[in-house]
Formats: structure tokens, C-alpha cells, sequence
């Protein structure tokens, strides 16, 4: 299978995950992406040496796994597929910053390395609450909530239908590779010739396919306005969740947990 | 060229949201103004098709390594600017969430670096300035080449500039520039020969197509508005940044220190007595001999930097979450 087979399935999966029951699943969608965004501030905010005030953050994403019955093991692998990104950029960190920050018994630490396991620590946590929020969510509840917050109608909109066509047209790009690659069986990828025509080709699909979904927009009477449709509102349980996520947020940001656990051990063990 | 939100820091993160959002609902009313309905389900579809294309990869002429379209170009030559503009924000949109490709807060980085330049600096003033209103195919190859390459280009300084500000890579500005401009080179070589075939193609498949957005005026501009974002965005970039790059002797201050050969530090004395003072209160990982090894290795504005934290970090928070309320609310203010 090729990559976008691949990704067609996990697409697919993460639409039957957001299809899920749970109580986190029923929170209106708006808590949710507050809640995210304060989540990501507050890691990002952080200066490039710190590594042990953000492990605690991990409670959030955690958090959003288990009680959203979410596939920890899926999830993992997703962010392990997306890690060599940021180890190419943060790589660099070592080579360029060799000052020692502190020892480790015989070890001399760089400031480098240090600031390189907090970009992927940052990594793991930004990247992991985002999937999670997706699957807990779905695009169309991402959608409502965007709408509800005011954001530009046309946008949520475009969203919206781009989220609809996404699975149809990957589809059918993966079956024009597949019937190419199937006929030509030593070349694993195509040269720029064949992919323009291959382009083109899926570029008249897709403005067919446009032009049948408007004609059958119009038989359904679309007058213009597309109507997204509300399913949630904020009560007291949507209020709680933000609440009480932005206040460990605070806390977490305000004082190092880790630091301070690692100091009450360490007091213990004298 | 995607953005991380591991490599940003809050404060440019939450600016070029504002930025984004800004661009978002300027494009979004002028679309709107359109009233073309016809172009609801077509922009969905081209989304799409632009989501599927970039998966399909290609060898590079003489390279051997691999490349896909980007897009900008393309879909700002089928349906103008404003809706290209759109249609590319929401499939970063879409990547950032399916396949954690940037992030969310960097998606506001990457909707400018990849969506701003090709929209709406290398399409009008240099695609259509070329390419004029004709749709002569020999016009259409230099056309699409040449914005394609500015339109990466200064996506790449886009990166590199986002990068610096942030502080959180330690890639010097230079270095990182040195590397990013000669690979965007290429990949903008061949993102306007991409474009300019598919967009040929069409011109024979489907001539009427083009025919409606060749004859649209490329952009309309208005100064006082242009002058008036532009204010806002430099009021907002002076408070927000400030906080994140006065106390860093690395990003854009190191390249004012190779540049003017001295560091713009010499005012912040009593910032950094401060600093150092904080830093002899918290110590980072007690029972390790940091604290000294920290104050006799490093230079004097190297030692202030670990405990920057505990003072800007709490800035930087209320800096970032301020910051995103302003998009928030400059995005409320263009809805209306």
C-alpha cells in the first residue's frame, strides 16, 4: 500500500473515533479547543531550557486519551511518524550550543541537548493534545465550534466541504498511483512527466465532481447559505472543564511539579 | 517548510494568528462579495484535489530526490486570490489537525508563509504581470516559474525569520538562511513547472475555466486599509515581541551583534541583575552542581539566560494567551 492508502485509513479511523460515546465526546466542542489552545500556550511559553516543569503537562493529553477511550497505542504511533521533523530542526541544537548547562556525575550536559529533549518533549505534548482533540471532537464538531466562536463563515464553511470531499478525492488519487505503480513495476516513483498528466487528470475529476455536487446542491434547494447545525451548548459541565483545566494550567506554569516532588524525595531519601 | 509548534514561541505564534485571522476574514467577506455559488462546492473540491496532490510524489529532474505540488499557485490562477487564500488555509488547516503536520498555534506561521506569498504577493504582482490577461501558453511557463520561486522564497524567509524570533532553535539566522533559500530555490523551480503544466492542460481540456479568472483584475488593494493592518500589526508585534526577544541574546539580536558587531544589551543592566538575582533563588535541578557551573562557564549575558524563565516565562504565558485573544478579537471586529 502507498502513502496515501495509508493515510485514507487513518483519516477514516480518526472519523470512527470521533464518532465515539463518551462524556468527553459530548462536551460541547468550543470547551474543548479553548481548553487545547490554553493547554498549547502555556507549553510553548516555556523558556528553550526547560524539560521538567513540562512533564506534568502530560496529565492533559492523558487525560484526553483516557476519558475519551482513545487508542493510546495508535495515537503513539501517529506521533512517532511525525517525530523525525522535529529532530531534523532540533538536531542542530547540540552541534551549535556545546556550553555545559550542569553535570550528571561524570557527564557534562550541553545547554544543546537539554533544549533539544525540550523541543521534543513540546513536540510530544503539542502534537499529541491535537490528535487528541481531533478524536474526541471530529472535524465537524471542530467545525460548529469554529462557526459558534465567530470565525468567518466562509472559512468554516470551506472546512467543512473540504472535510467532506477529502476521503472521495484521496480515493481517487490513490487508485490512479495504484494503476500507474501496477504498471510500471521497477519505478517506485513517477517522473514529472507522467505526474503532471496525472495532475491534470485528477484536477478534471475534481472540478466534475464539483460541478455534480453544486447541481445536486441546487436539486436540494442550496440558496447560497449553508446552515451548520448546532448540536451542544455550554453548561455547567463545559464550564467546570475549562475551569478547572486552566487553573492546573496555571499551577503547572507557576511552579516546576516536578521540581518540587523531585525535592520532597529527595528530602525523604536524607 | 512546515512550521512546529515545538520550534515557536508564543508570542510569534500568537501574532501571525492574528496575522492569519486577519487575512482569513478579509479574504472570507470579499468571497462572500462574490456570491458565487457556484464556487462553495468547488473550493471544497480543489481543497481536496490540492489535499490528494501533495501525496503523490515525483522525482526531481536530475536529483533524484522526491517533490509534490504545493498549490498556491494553482488554485490562486483557478479561483483568484481571496478563495485560493481560503482553500489553502483550510487544508493546512486540515494537516495540522489529521496528520499533526505543524501544529496548531504554528498553523497561523504556516497559513502566512505558505498561503500569504503565493496568494497574494507572487500571483498578482508577478504570475498575472506576466501572464497578463492571455492565456498564451508561452507566456504561462516563465509566469508560473518565476512566482513560483518567489512566492517559496519568501515563504523560506517567512520560516527562517519566524524561527529566529521564536528562539527556541538555536540555528543562527544566517545558517538557517544559507539553508532554507537554495532548497526553496528548487522546490520553486519545480512548483512552477508543476503549475504551469497542470494549468496548461486545463487551458486545452477545459478552455472556458480559465477563460472567467484570466479576465478578473488580480487584487484589489486598498491603501488605507493596507496602511491601517499594517499599523496594527506593527503595534502588536513591538509589545508582543518585546517580551520574548529583549532578554535573548540569541535570534535576532545575534544578528544584530554580527551585523553592528556589538549587542544591543548595554541599557539592560539592571534587567540582568535582576535576572541574575532570580536566578540564584531557583535553581535548576537541586543536587546537581548547575548553578555554579553556569555562572563560571558562561559569559555574563549567557548566565542570565537559564533564569530568563521565572521572569518572562510568566510574560510570556499572559503574552501568548493575550496575543490570541487579540486574534480573536480582530477576527469578531472583521466579521462584522
Amino acid at each position: 500500500m502507498n502513502e496515501l492508502g495509508r493515510n485514507l485509513i487513518d483519516i477514516g479511523y480518526i472519523d470512527t473515533l470521533s464518532a465515539g460515546d463518551s462524556p468527553l465526546h459530548r462536551l460541547d466542542p468550543r470547551a474543548k479547543l479553548l481548553t487545547t489552545f490554553l493547554f498549547i500556550s502555556a507549553v510553548v511559553s516555556f523558556n528553550k531550557y526547560e524539560v521538567s516543569a513540562l512533564v506534568p503537562f502530560f496529565l492533559y493529553p492523558a487525560f484526553l486519551i483516557l476519558a475519551g477511550e482513545l487508542p493510546a497505542r495508535y495515537l503513539a504511533g501517529k506521533l512517532l511518524a511525525v517525530a523525525p521533523f522535529a529532530v531534523l530542526v532540533g538536531i542542530f541544537n547540540p552541534v551549535l550550543d556545546r556550553q555545559i548547562l550542569f553535570q550528571l556525575g561524570p557527564v557534562g550536559v550541553s545547554g544543546g541537548w537539554v533544549s533539544f529533549i525540550s523541543i521534543l518533549t513540546r513536540f510530544a505534548l503539542t502534537v499529541s493534545a491535537a490528535l487528541a482533540l481531533l478524536s474526541v471532537t471530529g472535524m465537524n464538531g471542530i467545525c460548529e465550534a469554529l462557526a459558534r466562536l465567530g470565525v468567518p463563515r466562509p472559512f468554516v464553511v470551506q472546512l467543512l466541504f473540504l472535510n467532506r470531499y477529502l476521503l472521495a478525492l484521496t480515493g481517487e488519487a490513490e487508485r490512479m498511483s495504484r494503476a500507474r505503480s501496477l504498471r510500471s513495476s521497477a519505478r517506485k516513483i513517477m517522473d514529472l512527466r507522467i505526474y503532471e498528466q496525472l495532475l491534470g487528470q485528477l484536477l478534471l475529476r475534481t472540478l466534475d465532481r464539483a460541478e455534480r455536487v453544486y447541481r445536486a446542491m441546487l436539486c436540494r434547494g442550496f440558496d447560497g447559505r449553508i446552515r451548520v447545525v448546532r448540536f451542544s451548548k455550554i453548561g455547567s459541565r463545559e464550564t467546570a472543564f475549562v475551569l478547572c483545566w486552566a487553573g492546573v494550567f496555571a499551577v503547572f506554569r507557576a511552579m516546576n511539579i516536578s521540581l518540587v516532588f523531585g525535592n520532597l524525595v529527595m528530602g525523604a531519601m536524607k | 517548510m512546515h512550521m512546529a509548534d515545538a520550534l515557536i514561541s508564543p508570542g510569534v505564534g500568537g501574532l501571525m494568528w492574528a496575522v492569519s485571522g486577519g487575512l482569513i476574514a478579509y479574504s472570507a467577506k470579499k468571497v462572500r462579495k462574490e456570491a458565487d455559488h457556484r464556487k462553495v462546492p468547488l473550493m471544497g473540491a480543489l481543497g481536496a484535489f490540492i489535499f490528494a496532490a501533495q501525496m503523490i510524489n515525483f522525482t526531481i529532474p536530475g536529483t533524484g530526490s522526491s517533490g509534490h505540488l504545493g498549490g498556491g499557485l494553482i488554485l490562486s490562477i483557478l479561483l483568484g486570490p481571496y478563495a485560493a487564500f481560503l482553500v489553502l488555509a483550510s487544508v493546512l488547516a486540515v494537516q495540522a489537525l489529521f496528520f499533526a503536520d505543524g501544529g496548531l498555534l504554528a498553523l497561523g506561521c504556516n497559513i502566512f508563509n505558505l498561503g500569504f506569498f503565493t496568494c497574494f504577493a507572487a500571483y498578482p504582482l508577478i504570475y498575472k504581470t506576466i501572464a497578463g490577461r492571455s492565456l498564451a501558453g508561452k507566456r504561462l511557463l516563465p509566469a508560473a516559474v518565476i512566482a513560483g520561486i518567489a512566492g517559496l522564497q519568501l515563504g523560506a524567509l517567512g520560516v527562517v525569520l519566524e524561527t529566529v524570533f521564536s528562539g527556541v532553535s538555536d540555528l543562527p539566522f544566517r545558517t538557517f538562511l544559507s539553508l532554507m533559500l537554495p532548497i526553496h530555490l528548487a522546490i520553486g523551480i519545480v512548483e512552477g513547472l508543476v503549475t504551469s503544466a497542470v494549468a496548461g492542460f486545463i487551458i486545452k481540456a477545459r478552455p472556458e475555466l480559465l477563460a472567467a479568472a484570466a479576465g478578473r483584475a488580480p487584487i484589489g488593494l486598498s491603501v488605507k486599509r493596507t496602511a491601517l493592518g499594517l499599523a496594527a500589526a506593527a503595534v502588536i508585534s513591538g509589545t508582543a515581541l518585546s517580551w520574548f526577544a529583549s532578554a535573548k541574546p540569541d535570534g535576532l539580536e545575534w544578528a544584530l551583534f554580527r551585523t553592528s558587531g556589538r549587542e544591543e544589551l548595554e541599557n539592560s543592566g539592571k534587567l540582568r541583575g535582576c535576572l541574575a538575582s532570580l536566578q540564584n533563588k531557583t535553581a535548576f535541578l537541586p543536587g546537581y552542581s548547575f548553578k555554579r557551573a553556569a555562572t563560571a562557564a558562561r559569559p555574563a549575558e549567557k548566565a542570565a539566560w537559564p533564569a530568563v524563565d521565572a521572569g518572562t516565562s510568566v510574560a510570556g504565558f499572559v503574552g501568548g494567551v493575550l496575543t490570541l485573544l487579540l486574534a480573536a478579537l480582530a477576527g469578531l471586529w472583521l466579521k462584522r
